[in-house]
């Protein structure tokens, strides 16, 4: 186990940047989660902790050491891949022992680590199996008792999941979350789902671009969205955002919709009359209210019944805007409904949306 | 299976066999010339087999005939050919597949370059380097021709051999603690075991056939090899089509058996499992 710290790296492919210096420190046990859209860097960084790209610029240290000139095999970490990359000419035993054998360990010891590694994933039946007599799950396993024979600092997984079907997915994320339990090795795991990202993780790094966009805990990141990017990416289904601008009145601040209509919304904000700024509401947050001065009235393009709630596809100004209600009153809603935005759960972006604004309230509950 | 599909099969079927029929005839009318004896090749017309048959061209080809000198030598030529290519090959496919180095790409265009010219070109420009060298009249002149000749196409063979290993599998192992050339050699190479015995076959027949480079370069029987030889039953006035007929079957046999011995290599699907699928 160890703790693993990322300075400054920064990556560029030729003259191609993908990653703009990245500053992450993870604790010894820990377990990351990297999150971000297919090709913002996730799988980039983690490859350069592992030693299989070079780092351009920064520093990555394992347990204090700077490892950027180590190879792989020197830096005493394993990788679970997407596509598993088991041996196909070596059997499930010999496949999670090759990284034992090549190390000269005693035979006793190779034994005695597959056995049990074997016997923590499920896997004794199959250990005289070559790859391809697998399913795709029991791969997925025989990639995760890879790893876990050597007893490494430290895990990496890239998208280990994303080629099974969503139910097998289900029960390995689970596995691997008590395999962590047991364990307690330093993990770093690498998604572009954000439900595996917000079950799994200690603490979950949101990527956009290259760039580290907001490191926290799952439910900082769901409650408090550093910026708009988070925001939309962080619950599913994803973020509802209006524009407005910022009004104060007598006592009161209120976002002004394009169409008159003024949001109102928890006191405190920095901000300036007039402020061009983005309203962001959880579709779950909405409320479906009786009509009112603050409230909308939306026209229902779609109902989704998901069986556990229901998903109205609303249109407001034309524009879309999602409702998630337990309320299976909702099924037979429509034409047209009224919904408010409770202030306190309204997110305010600034008109870059690289920031979040959190108003005096706000701060003192963080 | 509806009628269509029976009917689909036997056509596809049929035209499998016109085929096979069509390649191999030739090999047929060999070894039916060879089993001919010499009075009645001329005198019974075409006919799919001789009335009687005998084995006296290969008794004189093997017992009198200076053929397994030419055996001998197409074999040393030919093996010595073909472990070289495919060993040079490997790795320098394998360094084009895997690697970015400075000046691949010229490297690349070069080789491509080199497989542009009729051979008959060079012929001479080979002989006056090799002559000073005592190459000339030597099997070895021959194995360094027919490997430098061999090498560029042999790379590019074992390059998409190698190109279709996942990377992943190479990466995996150097995470478990391999150094770059123990997984080359404990993951990669195993798995291009169908790759090293195409090119191993590929090369061996191209060597074991070679007649431009191994008439120029060889003179007198010593040092030749079998096609060469097989003109000398080639005389001024006659051919002696029997005994030349059989010594080609003879020659077949090196050939058949390479590729008896290579085949379960051929035999794809080795890699199956590595990545999902
Ligand atoms: N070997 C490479 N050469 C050039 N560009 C690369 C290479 N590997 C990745 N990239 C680029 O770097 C970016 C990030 O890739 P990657 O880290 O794989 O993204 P992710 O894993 O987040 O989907 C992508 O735009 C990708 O095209
Ligand atoms: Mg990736």
């Amino acid at each position: 186990m160890a703790s693993i710290d990322i300075r400054n790296v920064r990556k560029n492919f030729g003259i191609v940047s993908v990653l703009h210096g990245v500053d992450l420190a993870i604790k010894n046990g820990e377990f990351v989660v990297l999150v971000g859209p297919s090709g913002c860097g996730k799988s980039t960084l983690l490859r350069m902790i592992a030693g299989l790209e070079e780092v351009t610029e920064g520093e990555i240290r394992i347990d204090g050491m700077r490892v950027n000139e180590r190879a792989p095999k020197d830096r005493d970490i394993a990788m679970v891949f997407q596509s598993y990359a088991l041996y196909p000419h070596m059997n499930v035993a010999e496949n999670m022992s090759y990284g034992l054998r090549i190390r000269k360990a005693a035979h006793e010891k190779i034994t005695a680590a597959v056995s049990n590694a074997a016997r923590k994933l499920e896997l004794q039946p199959l250990l005289a199996r070559r790859p391809k007599a697998l399913s795709g799950g029991q791969r997925q396993r025989v990639a995760m008792g890879r790893a876990i024979v050597r007893q490494p600092k430290a895990f990496l997984f890239d998208e280990p999941l994303s080629n099974l079907d969503a139910r097998l997915r289900e029960q390995m994320r689970a596995e691997i979350k008590k395999l962590h339990r047991d364990l307690g090795a330093t993990s770093i795991y690498v998604t572009h789902d954000q439900i595996e990202a917000m079950t799994l993780a200690d603490r979950i790094v949101a990527m956009h671009e290259g760039v580290v966009q907001q490191v926290g805990s799952p439910l900082e990141l769901y409650d408090r969205p550093a910026n708009l990017f988070v925001a939309g990416f962080i619950g599913s289904p994803a973020m509802n955002f209006l524009s407005a601008r910022y009004e104060v009145g007598a006592g009161t601040a209120g976002a002004r919709l394009p169409d008159g209509t003024l949001i109102g919304l928890s006191s405190g904000y920095q901000l300036e009359e007039g402020a061009a700024v983005t309203l962001g509401i959880r579709p779950e947050h909405v409320e479906m209210s009786p009509a009112s001065e603050s409230s909308l009235r939306a026209t229902v393009d779609l109902i989704e019944p998901t069986g556990f709630g229901i998903i109205l596809h609303l249109g407001l100004h034309g524009l879309p805007f999602n409702v998630f209600t337990l309320d299976r009153a909702a099924l037979t809603a429509g034409p047209t409904v009224t919904v408010a935005f409770p202030p306190q759960h309204l997110h305010l972006f600034d008109e870059t949306g690289k920031r979040a604004l959190e108003s005096s309230l706000q701060k003192g509950k963080g | 299976m509806n009628r269509y599909s029976i009917f689909g099969t036997a056509l596809h079927r049929l035209a499998i066999l016109c085929y096979v029929v069509f390649a191999l005839f030739p090999l047929f009318w060999l070894l039916k010339v060879s089993v001919t004896p010499n009075d009645l090749l001329y005198s019974e017309g075409v006919r799919m087999w001789p009335s009687r048959m005998s084995f006296e061209h290969f008794r004189f080809v093997l017992a009198h005939s200076a053929f397994p000198v030419f055996f001998r030598n197409s074999m040393i030529v030919a093996g010595a050919t073909a472990v070289i290519v495919t060993l040079l090959a490997s790795l320098s496919g394998y360094a084009l597949s895997r690697f970015t180095f400075r000046g691949k790409y010229w490297l690349v265009a070069l080789m491509l370059l080199t497989q542009m010219f009729p051979l008959v070109m060079l012929v001479a420009p080979i002989f006056k380097m090799l002559s000073p060298l005592g190459l000339t009249n030597s099997l070895t002149g021959l194995v360094v021709v027919y490997t430098a000749f061999n090498i560029p196409f042999a790379t590019f063979l074992m390059q998409s051999f190698f190109d279709g290993i996942p990377k992943e599998l190479e990466e995996a192992a150097k995470i478990d603690g391999a150094t770059q050339f123990m997984a080359f050699r404990q993951i990669v190479l195993p798995l291009t075991l169908p790759g090293i015995a195409a090119t191993l076959g590929f090369v061996f027949t191209a060597a074991w056939s070679e007649l431009l480079f191994a008439l120029m370069l060889i003179s007198g029987n010593s040092a030749a090899t079998f096609p060469v030889g097989l003109l000398t039953f080639v005389s001024k006035f006659s051919v002696d089509f029997g005994q030349m007929m059989a010594a080609g079957v003879l020659a077949l046999i090196p050939a058949c058996l390479f590729f008896l011995f290579i085949q379960r290599y051929l035999v794809q699907g080795l890699t199956a499992g590595a990545v999902k699928g």
